[in-house]
């Protein structure tokens, strides 16, 4: 495979061309930013009522790698507690940083699945924040530090 | 057809198969600017303006000799209207704020272009914010030019200051700047100019464009980095505060009392960038050997040539139908995010550059938060051109099939 393919293989084009979860969001949402593309991505929590997330969506504009990648994580939330999201949202920045090598949780709970397409992305140090983007984003609303906003 | 005898890039030949467009960030840099800079430091390397040794002197006769050299290849009056900086950027913070603080008042109105690139949007944003100016934007045509009944309409008579880029660094437009300085003097305004994506594309003569300031970068017209010029003319700069404070700028300082120096040396605190200064000078040189009228008549074949090519390919959109333009690009194909393309040409070896380039409010106006930009310099040629055109094609099967 040459270098491109390793960027983008087959799964993240499918990701990119069908992504899951991505629809119009209204409501309150949260918004994250990449100052230096411009790039904005909408993302909205569902929860179920109590601890449970019911579904992740989002919408919004960006290259392959960052709608990809925000695809692949509205399935990896969906159906996730709260501190299960946020351990994962933490394997996730750093595998995609490079500071973890393997995608499968120790605690067994947690499979990043398709996450694996994106590692990639470390041999192009600029677009690793294209894949760490909608991750930060739904990071900050987990932890409580929102730039909510509503329509 | 091409005849443009280049000389050495030593860069691009350790590249061959590199095809650079993206000029309008930065420029290579020709063998005479890399040696004007060594031989500077190996034979006259000195403080400036300070001591009485030889080579202290020396040392101020190259960068008092760059001046000069400047000053003649933008044909300004005087040495003494040009200011050494660190490039447009911070030219256009000089002007805003030394602007602010001596000729305008609150409640004056400074016009800034739809078109302009950040540095030349928020200098004068923060001088507003602080001084209680206002920023009015010129808006720009469908095709991406500027109508003067435009700005008659944006009009009124506390405008001040009217801001603009001679060449547009996403549209290409190159603005017609003679036209456009007798409507802001008829009006009683300043003209300032951004001529940071022209002054090294071809001929360049302040006092033909009529402009009253004007800022630019070394590093993009094949100088070095670091080093740029703010020219004005003599009266303004008499007229003005200076920006920042220190040495070489005062004329006298005592525990009651700080007296400045005369321009330019006003504008210049601290040590300067000697070997910028004298880069530059060796950057002039090179593109005078090889004819500024001809480096121009160039670049508009390959403009011209440029457009051609590029609206063939298919689902390519292209910002900026000017027929007033430069060999610079900005366009998106349908589907595929600018750096997901520019990615894409990178694995064939092109260099392009992608993002919003610095000027957030055309894209808006456009309508994309993104694009993709190729910027030619005197070393492209038409079949650059080609193989972008043909990578371009490579890449929506790419991404699409
Ligand atoms: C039109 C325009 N103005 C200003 C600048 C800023 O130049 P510099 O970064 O050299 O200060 C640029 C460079 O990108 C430009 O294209």
């Amino acid at each position: 495979m040459s270098e491109l393919d390793i960027l983008y293989q087959e799964l993240i084009l499918e990701h990119y061309k069908h992504p899951r979860n991505k629809e119009p969001i209204s409501g309150t949402y949260i918004t994250h930013e990449n100052p230096s593309c411009g790039d904005s991505l909408k993302i909205k929590i569902d929860w179920d009522g109590s601890d449970r997330i019911k579904r992740v969506i989002f919408d919004g504009h960006g290259c392959a790698i960052s709608m990809a990648s925000a695809s692949i994580m509205t399935e990896l939330l969906s159906g996730r507690t709260h501190s299960e999201a946020l351990e994962i949202c933490n394997c996730a920045l750093s595998y995609l940083r490079g500071d973890r090598k393997d995608c499968t949780d120790p605690v067994e709970v947690v499979d990043l699945g398709d996450l694996e397409a994106l590692s990639g992305v470390r041999q192009f140090p600029l677009r690793v924040k294209c894949a760490t983007l909608p991750w930060h984003g739904i990071e900050k609303e987990l932890k409580g530090q929102r730039t909510v906003s509503s329509q | 057809m091409y005849t443009l005898k280049t000389g050495s890039f030593p860069l691009l030949e350790a590249n061959p198969n590199l095809i650079y467009l993206d000029n309008a960030s930065t420029t290579q840099k020709p063998e005479p600017v890399l040696q004007a800079i060594t031989q500077y430091y190996q034979t006259r390397n000195a403080n400036v303006h300070r001591a009485v040794y030889r080579l202290a002197e020396a040392s101020t006769h190259a960068y008092e000799g760059a001046r000069d050299r400047i000053a003649r290849f933008i044909g300004a009056a005087s040495s003494k209207e040009i200011v050494f900086t660190r490039g447009t950027t911070e030219a256009l913070n000089l002007i805003a704020h030394s602007l602010a603080r001596t000729v305008l008042h609150p409640g004056d109105i400074i016009i800034v272009t739809q078109m302009d690139h950040h540095s030349n949007i928020v200098p004068f944003w923060l001088a507003a914010q602080e001084l209680g100016l206002h920023l009015r934007f010129w808006p720009i045509t469908p095709s991406g030019e500027l109508d003067l009944e435009d700005l008659e309409r944006i009009w009124s008579d506390r405008v001040r200051v009217v801001t603009l880029p001679h060449v547009s660094n996403v549209l290409g437009t190159v603005n017609p700047i003679p036209t456009i300085a007798s409507f802001v003097h008829d009006r009683g305004a300043l003209l300032v100019l951004d001529a940071a994506q022209s002054v090294g594309h071809g001929p360049f003569h302040v006092s033909e464009l009529g402009c009253d300031m004007a800022a630019f970068s070394g590093h993009k017209m094949y100088g070095p980095m670091g080093i740029g010029i703010l020219w004005a003319r003599e009266r303004i700069l008499n007229s003005l505060v200076p920006y920042q404070g220190g040495g070489e700028m005062i004329a006298s300082v005592s525990e009651t009392y700080v007296t400045f120096n005369e321009p330019p040396y006003r504008f210049e605190a601290g040590t300067p960038n000697v070997e910028g200064a004298v880069g530059l000078a060796a950057a002039m040189d090179f593109l005078d050997t090889l004819d500024r009228e001809r480096i121009w008549a160039e670049e508009q074949e390959l403009a011209r040539y440029g457009v051609e090519i590029l609206s063939s390919v298919k689902d390519l959109t292209l910002y900026g139908k000017s027929s007033s333009r430069a060999a610079l690009f900005t366009f998106n194909l349908k589907g595929i995010h600018s750096h997901d393309l520019a990615q894409f040409l990178d694995s064939r070896s092109i260099a392009v550059r992608s993002g919003h380039h610095c000027a957030q409010p055309l894209f808006q106006r456009l309508g994309v938060p993104s694009a993709v930009r190729a910027s030619l310099g005197i070393y492209n040629r038409k079949e650059d051109l080609d193989r972008l055109a043909d990578a371009l094609e490579e890449a929506r099967r790419y991404f699409h099939e």
